[in-house]
């Protein structure tokens, strides 16, 4: 059989030499739902112990970034590496904080319970959740603030609080690499304050953080390194030098019409 | 004898969850029994000896419908906290056409058709066809749950319809007795079919122990419990299996038409007493059991009754007291408790009424405020009191003991009610300076918010508010109202 392609051919390689120490490296990446894409040939290397800001106007396809990265949505192409492997062989370095609407907070669980969840992929199969881990779940809700609420049910918790507990479990996880996904959405000003210090924290142990953020007038204070996304990757890089009123532009203003358009026609073209 | 140990219980247990239900159950057994006494309803030793289990005709129905309500109790919850409530209606009626088939299979393969696990087996392939197919439509289209359910539900009934028909039409079979499946016939259960509600109900709660953390993850947050690698679609399968499996087996006894209750009802009632997902777990199979027990009971009591529908009947019993009485999420405790919280807004307003009186009339910043007695024209001026109000108010405080009598027409605040006003002073106060400093409110709105809120501050959140509000006294003395407070107008 005729391949197209083989060994002879020199394919320019430009991913980085040590992708071991490159806790987000995606490909190419492109999703869509029901033939409508959501991002688009997303090309993007995240450096180690970085804060990122993930900014962008609403359907830029942030959430589903975070969401392809760890194999939520299906990849119509391309791919993600985290520490140089696919996703499934480094589920235990990821930590993921899912936005807060995501669940129902009526739900009868204490907060310390859904905090111990974040050690259920290091327990395993049919096990229950022992001594260590509930002592892992509380050190997380001390960490964010709020051991004192561990045995509340969770629908007597505040937004805010509801939003620690969140950011618990995924410390609970106890990666090097955090998918948070607007943390800061609608939350009061102390959990904010309580986040930020727990991100500088985080970062100060040598952590990644990728964090989806709507208020661009905080992004300089809380992030060094930024990814502005609207469908494709707008601009990737040190905050100072990517937050630019140009990259704004290009992220916000205005329509991207050429790639509209063709989504559009693929849209059709699907019908 | 129930009715006085469940009074006893009543007075001994007046804690919450599990005693508290067991106490209500044993009173409406209670209840039950002694109204079977009355002379037109069996006797009551009879009785008795119906729901102990010393009949030999219906032993084996009572102890099947008890089982079964264990079993979908517990499969039940799984289904309602993955909020798939109707997914057991969609199974249940999937079922139908694979009753017609098994009996269709069996006949021309020449059998009688009517051999029960034949039946069973067909009924659970078309039932698992039914979940396959819902979940296909919804993964694969647009369409949402509700939607690929009332598809599946409506057209794999119709077709059983259509299909039974048509087997009853065959020369040389006798599908009589087949409908009988829809509304199901506890009474023709024969030791096999016990056999079988036992195995499934093993079953059922043997998974349930072994991945109640598997399941409480996937019901309550899906997409973190991918994230971590969880098999969900696995897991949610197995769920449905086992919601299959009580379903199937459960058909003889109540029919596809109700198991849906069988599924719903236990679970939902046994989420009013708890916050708990394992005591919720317990108590849904604990009802679904005792409503089972019960039913089957009333059911062979009254020859005529169907069992599955007194069961379902019963089982609305339990879910209703539930829904009155249920500690955590109940109505009355609801109600009881914001009857509470209006009691200690109105004596918390009118303390601080009094106490701002007070300070209107010594002005002397540098003095301590001091006890004096105020005219009750004053406090009916100071807020928008109606006179009823203001009396039923005070007659409150004085039983409290925060007033000390008086000469007409004035009120005067005992030493524990002069304290009690002064540190709610002090707490609504710092809740407005709090506000006001943090939360952008314009001083003039603040009052209402606070007079909301601080009715909720413990100690700890005043400790807080007095650290952020650096440079405010520590002491029990009470910080000046931040905004104008007009005392004849009610601030």
């Amino acid at each position: 059989m005729k391949s197209f392609v083989d060994n002879r051919h020199q394919f320019v390689d430009d991913r980085p030499e040590h992708p071991d120490s490159i806790p987000l490296a995606i490909h190419d990446l492109t999703v869509a739902y029901h033939r409508k894409p959501v991002i688009w040939d997303v090309e993007l290397n995240i450096p180690e112990g970085k804060l990122v800001g993930v900014v962008g106007p609403n359907g830029a396809g942030k959430s589903t970034l975070l969401k392809a990265c760890q194999d939520l949505v299906p990849k119509t192409s391309g791919e993600v590496q985290i520490y140089g492997a696919p996703y499934r062989d480094r589920r235990g370095d990821v930590g993921y904080v899912p936005q807060r609407e995501s669940v129902d907070w009526d739900f009868p669980v204490s907060a310390l319970e859904v905090v111990a969840m974040g050690t259920y992929g290091k327990i395993g199969w049919f096990r229950r959740v022992g001594k260590l881990q509930k002592r892992v779940a509380r050190e997380a809700l001390e960490r964010v603030g709020i051991e004192h609420l561990a045995d509340r049910q969770i629908s007597q918790l505040s937004g805010g609080q509801q939003q620690r507990v969140f950011l618990a479990r995924a410390l609970a996880q106890d990666a090097r690499l955090y998918f948070m996904d607007e943390p800061f959405a609608a939350v009061d000003a102390a959990t904010e304050e309580a986040i930020v210090s727990l991100l500088k924290e985080l970062n100060g142990a040598g952590k990644t953080c990728l964090v989806v953020h709507h208020d661009l007038a905080s992004v300089t204070r809380y992030f060094d390194w930024l990814v502005l996304l609207n469908m494709r990757v707008v601009a990737s890089g040190p905050t100072g030098e990517v937050f630019t009123r140009e990259n704004l532009q290009k992220t916000y203003g205005g329509k991207l019409s050429l790639l509209d358009d063709v989504a559009d026609r693929l849209r059709h073209v699907g019908r | 004898m129930m009715l006085r140990i469940g009074c006893v219980m009543l007075v001994v247990n007046r804690g919450k969850g599990l005693g508290f239900f067991l106490t209500v159950m044993f009173l409406v057994l209670g209840t039950v029994i002694a109204g079977a006494q009355e002379s037109f309803w069996p006797e009551g030793s009879y009785v008795w000896k119906v729901i102990t289990l010393q009949t030999y005709n219906s032993r084996l129905v009572i102890l099947s419908s008890a089982l079964l309500g264990v079993a979908s109790g517990m499969a039940g919850t799984f289904l309602l906290l993955r909020k798939r409530s109707l997914m057991g209606d969609a199974l249940s009626h999937a079922t139908y056409p694979g009753i017609g088939f098994g009996f269709l299979v069996m006949v021309l393969l020449g059998g009688d058709g009517k051999w029960l696990p034949g039946l069973l087996l067909g009924a659970t392939s078309t039932g698992v066809l039914g979940v396959l197919m819902v979940v296909a439509i919804r993964n694969t289209t647009c369409l949402k749950n509700d939607a690929a359910m009332g598809i599946v539900l409506g057209v794999f009934f119709g077709f059983g319809a259509a299909l039974m028909r048509m087997v009853s039409d065959l020369p040389g079979a006798d599908a009589a007795g087949l409908d009988s499946f829809i509304y199901g016939t506890a009474a023709s259960m024969v030791s096999s079919d016990f056999l079988l509600i036992l195995l499934v109900t093993g079953g059922v709660c043997l998974a349930s122990l072994l991945l109640l953390k598997e399941f409480t993850l996937v019901c309550f947050d899906e997409d973190f419990a991918a994230s971590q690698g969880w098999p969900t679609l696995f897991l949610d399968l197995t769920m449905l299996g086992l919601v299959t499996a009580v379903t199937v087996v459960g058909l003889q006894a109540v029919g596809l038409v109700l198991i849906i209750a069988f599924l719903i009802i236990p679970a939902t009632a046994a989420r009013f007493w708890t916050d708990d997902l394992r005591v919720m777990l317990a108590l849904a199979a604990l009802m679904g059991g005792a409503g089972g027990w019960l039913g089957s009971s009333l059911s062979s009591l009254f020859m005529d009754l169907p069992t599955g529908a007194v069961i379902v009947l019963v089982s609305a019993c339990i879910f209703v007291m539930s829904m009155l009485f249920g500690p955590a999420r109940g109505v009355l405790p609801r109600a009881l408790r914001h009857v509470r919280l209006r009691r200690k807004v109105g004596r918390q307003h009118l303390l601080r009424a009094i106490y701002e009186i007070l300070e209107g009339q010594q002005p002397d910043v540098a003095e301590p405020i001091r006890n004096l007695p105020v005219d009750l024209a004053f406090l009916v001026a100071h807020r928008s009191w109606s006179l009823s109000e203001l009396n039923l108010l005070l007659r409150r405080a004085q039983t409290e003991d925060h007033l000390e009598d008086a000469i007409e027409g004035q009120v005067r605040l005992s030493e524990a009610g002069f304290g009690e006003a002064a540190r709610i002073t002090r707490n609504h106060r710092l809740w407005e300076l709090y506000l006001i400093r943090y939360a952008d409110i314009a001083p003039s709105h603040v009052d209402r918010d606070a007079d909301l809120v601080e009715h909720v501050l413990d100690a700890e959140v005043v400790g807080q508010l007095e650290s952020e509000l650096q440079g405010r006294p520590l002491s029990l003395e009470v910080p000046p109202s931040p905004h104008f407070i007009d005392q004849h107008a009610g601030s």
